[in-house]
């Protein structure tokens, strides 16, 4: 199978110019989109539409620095890029404390229903781990660096694959608390987005 | 290649595509001319046809005829058929309180009762489309058999199939089905009017997206799409009419709901006042009832107080596509309104608000899609090679899991055409088929989400659990549409796949709708003559009777004998259904009178040149 980085003659780095990804993008886009290929035979069609599904996969994955990482571990693990959202999850450590916090605040609030003060309370628990959660983005994305030069000196990088596995299982972890917190607060259909990001 | 091929292509490249909006209230057809998009007109010069369909005693009307009969023919006249597309009863049971005609209770597809017919939404909308379809070919002189349709750019697969299954039943081979704001951004993007990040809002009929997009160098980007394919002007009507009816009661002590007729003359005139507030700031409603005459003035405070909530409903979308798009309001360079409920000023100033900018309207609301889909022929016809559209499926795809869980296969918002690939297997020894359910939409549970067909896997080898694997690859084309294949992986072959869809019509279903077209076109063409002969006969006999009673003395005793039993033959043969025989009647009575139509005129022009002489006379005297 070709590897998304080839589809738009990407070194395997996790570092990528956007601009360029968005150029070659279009190009292929133009070149395979079933759009410019009506008039052409059943076979031709066939395959153009099979290219533009893979160039649109391709360019979703790599545009988002996250999915681009997740997909980065699939090819280091041979799973094809699919590992890392599967990782079960354990509430790390540091979160404990809070966890315990936020799972009274949402019986609470489950008990005497959402009055100003529970409200106010789940909305405060959510806010703290979203900076949590941006924080634990911009680490992750900020290593980026560390691994593309691992990569070129042939360094090891295994500790730093296993770090990244971890970040982004937390980082799976605070989703889904953010989306219960979400869920009670009755804004469950706004949140869903980010839970279903690839 | 064959010269039978290339011939075949020479046709295809040579016969036209048309670009055809298929909206809740309204209906336009376009092409392009010599580069500019075009709405076709009727042969009145309308440009609007109304989506309405009557199925009359007398055979099948559709547009303003349609729609000008509604409140006398309620039960018999179908509108708004595009909120009923690809939906099941139980989805619409609580629409149906609003709606005259009569849908029938039924496990899958919505179908609905008209007189001895029973008839599913894709047929209704076939009739509108198949109208357009011969407007085009009037105009064009030529035959049409080709478009690109339009659709919410929130519909569902089962809503995008349904719409398909309409332009195959009225004979037209849908090359794309492409989403409305979608088609607005091309019918913009030709004249250069909005590049850089554009956000879409299309509130129509029945439906509203809103969709965000990045217009660069030809390529138009969908990031994200929202909407709500069960929000318009529909329901902004509904709100209004529910007030005026409590007005009604107080004032007059009438209720109305169960008077389908005038609950139809009320909803029709609660309309155009609505549509007339947008430019005025008051207006009167006057709707004369069998009963009474209800008359009050209406004021634009009025309906946006009413309004509000639902207009509010659409920011909602508008965040969430934000959201995904992973932008701010003020990264937005350009606004552009789509879809006649935007020309209400509450709908555009919550816009302005909410992306903080002046919004485009430059292009006509009602048919900038229609002028957008033409754009869309014009590519897919290869006319135009520097444009070219990047659209998302709006929903989530995704199969169930044990346990009720939906596994997302391909997220929202993903640029079409895609697939994902995922592998299957058994869980008991022997097992030769596996059931995949396949929903829509963006929900945890299964249960919640949008089922939209099941596929069988049949024919597995019987084998240990486990062991057999096959690879089902899920493609979601370039009209939002899913096709799913399954292959044995070990062998290669293709496994045998039958889908079960949940609210849409079976292939069979659709050929046979595609047959009954022919023959109740034809029966439609019938009645249509049946009617005009009808009227020329009693045209006939008009002109007889008063011709009787005017030169009765100018006939002899066997003529008159002769005209009376022509008169009785065609006052007999009227009644009836045989257009030959009423033909071949009113032309012998025709010919029975003819002596008497001739003395007639003889005796006119004397008594005219007489009292002429007379006049001449008297006046030289």
């Amino acid at each position: 199978m070709t590897d998304y980085f080839e589809v738009f003659g990407l070194e395997r780095k996790l570092q990528v110019n956007l601009d360029a990804l968005q150029r070659s993008f279009y190009a292929l886009s133009r070149q395979y989109h079933p759009d410019f290929h009506q008039m052409a035979n059943e076979g031709e069609q066939a395959a153009a539409l099979e290219r533009s599904a893979l160039v649109n996969r391709a360019y979703r994955v790599l545009r988002d620095p996250l999915s681009r990482l997740s997909y980065m571990i699939g090819l280091e693990d041979g799973t094809g890029g699919r590992s890392a959202d599967k990782v079960r999850l354990e509430p790390p450590r540091d979160l404990l404390e809070e966890m315990l916090e936020i799972q009274e605040a949402l019986e609470e609030a489950k008990r005497s229903g959402l009055n100003a003060e529970t409200t106010e309370r789940l909305r405060g628990e959510r806010q703290n781990l979203m900076e949590r959660q941006t924080a634990n983005e911009s680490a992750i994305v900020g290593r980026f660096a560390e691994w593309d030069r691992a990569a070129e000196t042939g360094g090891d990088a295994k500790a730093l694959l296993a770090w990244f596995k971890q970040a982004l299982a937390r980082r799976a972890y605070l989703r889904t608390v953010i989306d219960d917190l979400s869920d009670a607060l009755g804004e469950g259909q706004e949140s869903d987005v980010s839970h279903r990001r690839h | 290649m064959t010269s039978a091929t290339r011939w075949e292509r020479v046709k295809r490249v040579m016969s036209r595509i048309v670009g055809i909006d298929l909206g809740t209230t309204n209906s336009l057809v376009a092409y392009l001319d010599a580069g500019v998009p075009k709405v076709i007109p009727d042969e009145e010069g309308r440009t609007l046809l109304p989506s309405v369909v009557a199925f009359t005693r007398d055979g099948v009307t559709v547009g303003e005829a349609a729609r000008r009969q509604l409140a006398r023919n309620p039960k018999r006249t179908v509108y708004s058929a595009k909120r009923l597309m690809g939906k099941g009863f139980e989805d619409v049971k609580d629409e149906l309180r609003h709606l005259p005609f009569d849908v029938q209770p039924s496990a899958e597809v919505v179908r609905i009762k008209v007189g001895e017919r029973t008839v599913t939404p894709p047929e209704v909308s076939a009739y509108v489309l198949e109208a357009l379809k011969v407007r085009a070919q009037t105009f064009f002189g030529e035959k049409v058999e080709k478009a690109v349709i339009t659709v919410p750019a929130y519909f569902n697969d089962a809503q995008r199939q349904a719409t398909k299954d309409a332009g195959r039943i009225a004979g037209l081979d849908v090359l794309r089905i492409v989403n409305e704001p979608t088609a607005a951004s091309l019918a913009y993007g030709l004249q250069r009017l909005a590049e850089g990040i554009i956000a879409v809002y299309d509130l129509g009929g029945g439906t509203f997206d809103v969709s965000i997009l990045r217009v660069k160098d030809g390529i138009f980007e969908v990031l994200a799409t929202n909407g709500n394919t069960h929000l318009g002007g529909d329901d902004f009507d509904r709100v209004l009419v529910q007030w005026l009816l409590e007005d009604i009661e107080t004032r007059h002590a009438v209720r109305m709901e169960s008077d389908a007729e005038a609950m139809q003359e009320l909803r029709l005139a609660a309309e155009a006042a609505k549509c007339r507030l947008s430019f005025e700031e008051h207006t009167w409603l006057t709707i004369p009832f069998e009963r009474f005459t209800y008359r009050r003035e209406i004021t634009r405070a009025d309906v946006e107080r009413l309004v509000t909530p639902l207009v509010d409903a659409t920011l909602g979308p508008c965040r969430m596509a934000l959201r995904d798009a992973d932008l701010t309001p003020s990264a937005i360079d350009e606004v552009v309104l789509v879809g006649g409920s935007t020309r209400m000023p509450l709908v555009r100033r919550r816009v302005e608000e909410l992306f903080g900018r002046k919004a485009h309207s430059q292009l006509n609301p009602d048919e900038v899609v229609a002028l957008g889909a033409a754009v869309q022929a014009q590519i897919l016809a290869g006319g135009i090679t520097d444009m070219l559209l990047l659209d998302v499926t709006p929903l989530s795809l995704g199969i169930e899991t044990l346990g009720g869980i939906v596994s997302v296969l391909i997220p929202r918002n993903t640029t079409i055409p895609t697939m994902a690939k995922e592998a299957f297997t058994t869980s008991v020894d022997g097992q030769t088929t596996v059931d995949l359910h396949v929903l829509q939409g963006e929900r945890e549970l299964a249960k919640d989400n949008r089922s939209l067909a099941r596929f069988d896997l049949a024919d597995i080898d019987p084998m240990p659990a486990g062991m057999p694997k096959i690879e089902v690859t899920f493609l979601i084309d370039a009209n939002g549409i899913l096709q799913v294949q399954a292959k044995e992986i070990r062998t290669g072959k293709a496994a045998s796949i039958e889908v079960r869809p949940t609210y849409g019509l079976s292939e069979a279903e659709v050929a046979q709708m595609v047959e009954d077209s022919y023959a109740y076109a034809e029966s439609d063409v019938n009645a249509r003559l049946l009617i005009e002969t009808q009227t020329e006969a009693e045209t006939v006999m008009n002109h007889v009777r008063r011709a009787l009673s005017q030169g009765a003395d100018l006939l002899s005793a066997e003529e008159r004998a002769r005209i009376d039993a022509a008169f009785k033959d065609l006052s007999a043969a009227r009644q009836g259904t045989d257009r030959d025989v009423i033909r071949e009647r009113t032309v012998a009575l025709n010919r029975a009178t003819e002596r008497l139509a001739d003395a007639m005129m003889d005796r006119a022009l004397k008594d005219a040149l007489a009292s002429k002489r007379a006049d001449t006379i008297l006046g030289a005297s």
